[in-house]
């Protein structure tokens, strides 16, 4: 009885401070959900296939089609539904990437420093300084379009971003007392690593990895977007909302706004994320 | 303390090697990954003689690391190879035919998006805690997550399409003639007296540049605000409240003037985000600069150009954060310690 009349009471001052970034984190957490869920959930959600000609061509919305039809006659809002699949298994498969690459590098960097060190560094702040879309583009456009393409032209782009934060964090952590301790007791480098520092150091990732997502979601739009994505017909919304730009002057607007909007409300969604998470998680960096 | 000058130079010798890096990186996706630039050029059905011809014409015939000497060097000289189609013009004339085009554009778009963010950002910081505040907040995180693309689509909708009151693409209407001299539209019409020419590159210049730089001005408004509220905090804004001066010189003539130098600092960062997003606005308004050169490249697999134009921008990176870099070591002399 007391300690939920504690909790409640803790719950209750927490929201009070807090409101604000509490509200980012569940609205995020919400837009998250909801999109994931049409992802897997693509074939039970979708009412056409997204692939062929359903009806006329371009077609306003109305009841039967909810988001229209585009230039070939199919359902506007299938394919919206069924390119949440396409912008998550890519965007979701190269931060994966990014991320471990990233954390082993960062890892490996901070804690031997040295001439590798000095290499690394050097390399992903080259590369972090770098435009990231540009970047992308050329690796893309030299590898030629598919999903695994893709996912490496995206992962390679976000990489020095965990190399550094992770780096950062393992610098700071070597020089703590329990890692010495574990240093003078004899244990290898690698249980130090795995032991002492990659467990202090992963609790800074879900904040960048939540961030990052929002980046790399509004990167593979730019990319298909361009022509350098997943290859037609395959359901994505960058390449739909550039399909529909053709037929926008016309007025036309709901082939290419409804897919542009999605894309906009998925980077959002991570975005309030990854600032909500932040100011919940790191008391110290809040926003001030 | 260290000189100025002694600064710049250390700092110009440590571009040498972030640019190496670059140039080799480039290097790297161009030649080393999977993907036969020569195949890619002509396709499957070219005879072999004519690929071996090509290839020995590329230079990629030599042993790698050869071929990585030459390019190197090459750059060096600004020697960006021959593009390959079209009379096969040197790279380096064709991107300075298309970078002033996107200069203009990122010139236009930098300046909205610092002047939203100077706005918003001590606007927020003056009024902290208040709904302004919170709603200009959530204003930054909404501008960062906004793409480009549609921002412009909507534009293009709203201006073009229904208004009908502004151009949607291109650069200058094609009845009016623009001398070219800089190749900045703008300077052009006003240093050749053409107000014909001035306002229609105005009028084309006006939706490309509000999309590009309302996506970017999000950062600066959070940078601002809290780079504000850092000084605002300081004994000289107590004591200059205190003296009675108005609120008004106290924000805009003495704190912001000191809020102003890790504002410069993110400017050279945000100039990566700058030109990948004027690619992106480029394309969505057909505006003929880097970034519809680019992409119109890649299309025609014409290898050089792609490849030069990528180094270009590399050079361009390096060169602006080394200016800013120079910039800053000026007017803060506690980093050159």
């Amino acid at each position: 009885m007391e300690l939920s009349l504690t909790i409640s009471h803790s719950l209750r001052r927490l929201w009070k401070a807090r409101r604000l970034d509490l509200l980012f984190t569940i609205i995020g957490l919400v837009i998250v959900i909801i999109i994931s869920f049409m992802a897997i959930a693509a074939s039970l959600v979708a009412p056409y296939d997204p692939l062929s000609s359903v009806d006329k061509a371009l077609l306003p919305p109305s009841f039967k089609h909810i988001m229209g039809t585009d230039n070939l006659g199919r359902d506007v809002f299938s394919r919206l539904v069924y390119g949440s699949r396409t912008v998550m298994t890519v965007v979701l498969l190269s931060t994966f990437i990014s991320m471990s690459i990233g954390t082993v590098a960062g890892l490996i960097s901070g804690y031997f420093g040295g001439i590798v060190d000095r290499v690394l560094s050097l390399t992903m702040d080259s590369i972090y300084s770098f435009p990231g879309l540009i970047l992308a583009i050329a690796i893309a456009s030299m590898l030629g379009p598919g999903v695994m393409n893709t996912v490496i032209s995206i992962s390679i782009v976000y990489i020095p971003t965990y190399f550094r934060m992770v780096r950062g964090q393992t610098l700071s952590i070597k020089n703590q007392l329990y890692v010495e301790a574990a240093e003078a007791m004899g244990a290898s480098k690698l249980t130090i690593l795995w032991k002492y520092v990659l467990p202090n150091v992963i609790t800074v990732i879900p904040v960048v990895f939540s961030m990052n997502v929002a980046d790399a979601v509004l990167t593979e739009a730019g990319l298909s977007f361009l022509g350098l994505g997943v290859p037609s017909p395959t359901p994505d919304w960058g390449f739909d909302l550039k399909n529909g730009q053709r037929n926008l002057l016309a007025g036309y607007w709901w082939i290419s706004i409804f897919p542009g909007i999605m894309i906009v409300i998925l980077a959002l969604g991570f975005s309030l994320l990854g600032e909500g998470l932040n100011e919940l998680l790191n008391p110290e960096r809040r926003y001030e | 303390m260290v000189s100025l000058r002694a600064y710049i130079l250390t700092r110009l010798l440590l571009t040498i090697p972030t640019i190496l890096i670059l140039l080799t990186f480039v290097f790297m996706i161009m030649r080393i990954l999977p993907g036969d630039p020569v195949l890619a050029i002509v396709g499957m059905k070219a005879s072999p003689e004519y690929i071996e011809k090509l290839r020995e014409q590329l230079g990629l015939n030599k042993p790698l690391w050869m071929q990585y000497i030459d390019y190197v060097s090459n750059i060096f000289r600004l020697d960006f190879g021959r593009s390959m189609i079209w009379g096969r013009r040197p790279v380096i004339q064709e991107i300075m035919d298309r970078f002033p085009a996107t200069l203009e554009l990122t010139i236009f778009a930098f300046m909205i998006s610092v002047l939203i963010g100077l706005l918003t950002g001590v606007g927020s910081a003056m009024k902290r805690g208040s709904k302004l505040d919170i709603t200009l907040r959530v204003w930054s995180i909404v501008a960062y997550s906004l793409f480009i693309p549609l921002l412009g689509m909507f534009f293009q909708l709203v201006f073009g399409v229904y208004l009908r009151i502004l151009p949607v693409a291109g650069r200058k209407s094609p009845l009016v003639r623009i001398h070219r001299i800089t190749g900045l539209y703008i300077l052009d019409s006003i240093l050749t007296l053409n107000w014909k020419g001035l306002i229609t590159s105005l009028r084309y210049l006006i939706l490309p540049s509000l999309t590009l730089g309302i996506v970017l001005s999000g950062v600066y408004t959070r940078l601002v605000r809290s780079s504000m509220l850092d000084v605002l905090q300081q004994d000289f804004i107590r004591a200059l409240r205190s003296r009675g001066i108005a609120e008004r010189k106290v924000i805009f003539s003495h704190a912001l003037k000191n809020a102003f130098i890790p504002i410069l600092t993110m400017m050279g960062l945000q100039f990566a985000l700058l030109l990948a997003g004027a690619v992106l606005t480029e394309t969505t308004f057909s505006w003929p600069g880097m970034g519809t050169f680019l992409m119109e490249r890649i299309q025609y697999r014409d290898y050089t150009t792609v490849q030069g134009t990528i180094v270009f921008f590399a050079l361009l990176v390096s060169l602006v954060s080394l200016i800013v870099d120079i910039i800053y070591a000026y007017i803060d002399p506690r980093i050159r310690y």
